[in-house]
């Protein structure tokens, strides 16, 4: 009753578990630690299993011989790596442009007034077309379309032309994530922008798209991770990245090899940026509305 | 505490609960007995809201007991979705679920915990939306309903599996003032039919009304406890008179 209104009891008031508690805590630990421990029997029953089956089939040993042989790994690695840090640098380019491009996309979309509807409409249709065509198809005709055309000033660089084709592929997928965020935030938000007086441009920039990018991150980042591996792709326009330097290298020992090693890198390369998300996402504030609110943990 | 006539159906013993730094109940101690209603008040921040959603096992307590009908419902080793369900909570914000129609928010837990065939399930929630006065807008989904609409049936949805104990946290505070008296009829209604409540509430009218016990909730624990009369009217606390005051001004 010695607490003045309206204030917390500090933390070091004088409060130890009581009997009741500790037992429940213990409980509590004890009951962790079997789940924990059944967990982990399960996982290493589960991999042993999955180990000894593989390496009891008949073709086993050739199989192990022709795709993963530690020597030809060894050899093939230098290349390998050198193409992987061309599909960071393409990732990281295209990431940067994708991002850009798709919020001048997602903005055009959500521009009310006939003033706007052709932009609006050639939005619509760009989204429509490029999240329709498979991106291999979209490498192909722009990585050997467009030198076709002898244009003066155009790159023909299969690695230009290759991340043009990243970027146009991306940029429809990305827009829509970012619409699906500026449209998540609620009307009362706008209202509410506007009646301070704010403009509708102001209250776009200052007031929903703040909002909308923080919900949209952990998806965001999902289409980087799906980037970095269709920067593999760009191989097939002849550009050496790790994918083209692990073909390669298979032709030249005879062996599959480079490929596992090529997979083993991309998944290293990816796995950081997964992790990321998963933070991003459990960050509270970064979710939007709900993280923060009373009961948005787990119940018993 | 072991005689069967004034075992209470929900004790509240030294409940604790913090957050983070913050410590909401700070050994809180309540007796709730069956067929009674007691009115929790308090200052915003007081730990009513904490409180109902301690009992309710929306959230765990640090230490200290709870329990319902002489049992302790804090012990870990209990199916806590089992407890819940023999108790009914009413939210601040309705929380109906906006992709059901009225009819099927009430029917869901009879069906999906009690497992009640769809037949009778309907057939029960027809008669409690009856009760609340709602029984022609069972089709309609609750983005149709005004905010006091919306509540009652939230307290239909509540009441469906014959609760032991109803929880209310403060359900009028986010109506519009003309559909408040709606809804605080239907509660008094319901303490006619000799329901035991645990509710929190700003209305101090009501409260005066409907309560048989008032606790008056400060610093995380129950500064003051009597009957409405005397809480509300001739408070002993100097707090609880100034609280009151300003409530009733």
């Amino acid at each position: 009753m010695t607490a003045p209104a309206g204030h917390a009891v500090p933390a070091q008031a004088p409060w130890t578990p009581s009997p009741v508690q500790r037992e429940r805590d213990a409980y509590r630990r004890a009951r962790a630690r079997r789940s924990t421990l059944a967990a982990l029997v399960s996982t290493v029953a589960l991999t042993a299993v999955v180990v000894l089956g593989v390496r009891a089939a008949p073709g086993w040993p050739r199989v192990q011989a022709s795709f993963l042989d530690p020597e030809v790994a060894l050899a093939s690695l230098p290349r390998v790596l050198e193409g992987l840090w061309l599909n960071v640098r393409v990732m990281a380019v295209c990431a940067v442009v994708i991002v850009v491009v798709a919020l001048g996309l997602a903005l055009a979309r959500t521009l009310h007034g006939p003033v706007f509807l052709p932009l609006r409409l050639l939005a619509t249709a760009y989204v429509d077309v490029f999240r329709g065509l498979p991106l291999i198809l979209v490498l192909l005709l722009v990585g050997f379309g467009v030198p076709g055309l002898r244009l003066q000033g155009v790159p023909t660089s299969a690695v230009v032309l290759g991340g043009v084709a990243l970027v146009l592929t991306y940029s429809a997928y990305v827009a829509e994530v970012f619409r699906a965020g500026i449209e998540s935030v609620h009307p009362s938000q706008v209202a509410a922008a506007r009646s301070l007086g704010l403009t509708r441009g102001q209250t776009l920039r200052h007031v929903v798209l703040p909002q909308a990018v923080r919900r949209v991150v952990p998806p965001l980042l999902n289409d980087l991770v799906s980037l970095s591996k269709d920067s593999g792709l760009i191989s097939i326009l002849g550009a050496v990245d790790a994918v083209r330097a692990a073909q390669i290298a298979t032709a030249t020992h005879a062996n599959f090899t480079p490929y596992v090693v090529a997979g083993v890198l991309f998944v290293l390369l990816t796995i950081p940026l997964t992790r990321l998300t998963d933070v991003l996402a459990r960050r509270s504030g970064w979710l939007g509305a709900q993280s923060g609110l009373a009961g948005a943990g787990a119940l018993r | 505490m072991t005689g069967a006539l004034d075992t209470p159906l929900l004790a509240v013993r030294d409940v604790r609960k913090s957050f983070g730094e913050h410590v909401v109940l700070d050994g809180l101690s309540l007796d709730v007995h069956a067929h009674r209603v007691v009115v929790l008040i308090g200052a915003s921040g007081s730990g009513k809201s904490t409180l109902l959603r301690c009992v309710d096992l929306l959230e765990d307590v640090d230490d200290g007991v709870i329990e319902l009908e002489g049992r302790d419902i804090t012990d870990p080793r209990l199916d806590a979705d089992a407890v819940r369900a023999r108790m009914g909570m009413v939210f601040q914000s309705y929380n109906l679920f906006p992709h059901l129609r009225v009819l099927d928010n009430v029917t869901l837990a009879p069906r999906l915990v009690h497992r009640t065939a769809r037949r009778q399930a309907q057939d029960e929630a027809m008669a409690v939306l009856e009760r609340v006065g709602l029984a022609d807008k069972a089709r309609a989904f609750p983005d149709e309903l005004s905010g006091g609409q919306q509540q009652r049936v939230a307290i239909a949805r509540a009441l469906v599996g014959r609760p032991a104990v109803l929880l209310l946290d403060e359900v009028t505070s986010a109506l519009d003032p003309e559909l408040v008296g709606e809804v605080l009829d239907l509660l008094g209604e319901l303490k006619d039919t000799g329901l035991t409540m645990l509710l929190a509430t700003h209305e101090m009218a009501f409260a005066r009304d409907v309560a048989d016990e008032v606790c008056f909730l400060h610093a995380g624990r129950v500064h003051e406890r009597g009957p409405a009369a005397q809480v509300l009217g001739d408070p002993l606390e100097a707090r609880t008179r100034e609280f009151v005051r300003r409530f009733t001004a």
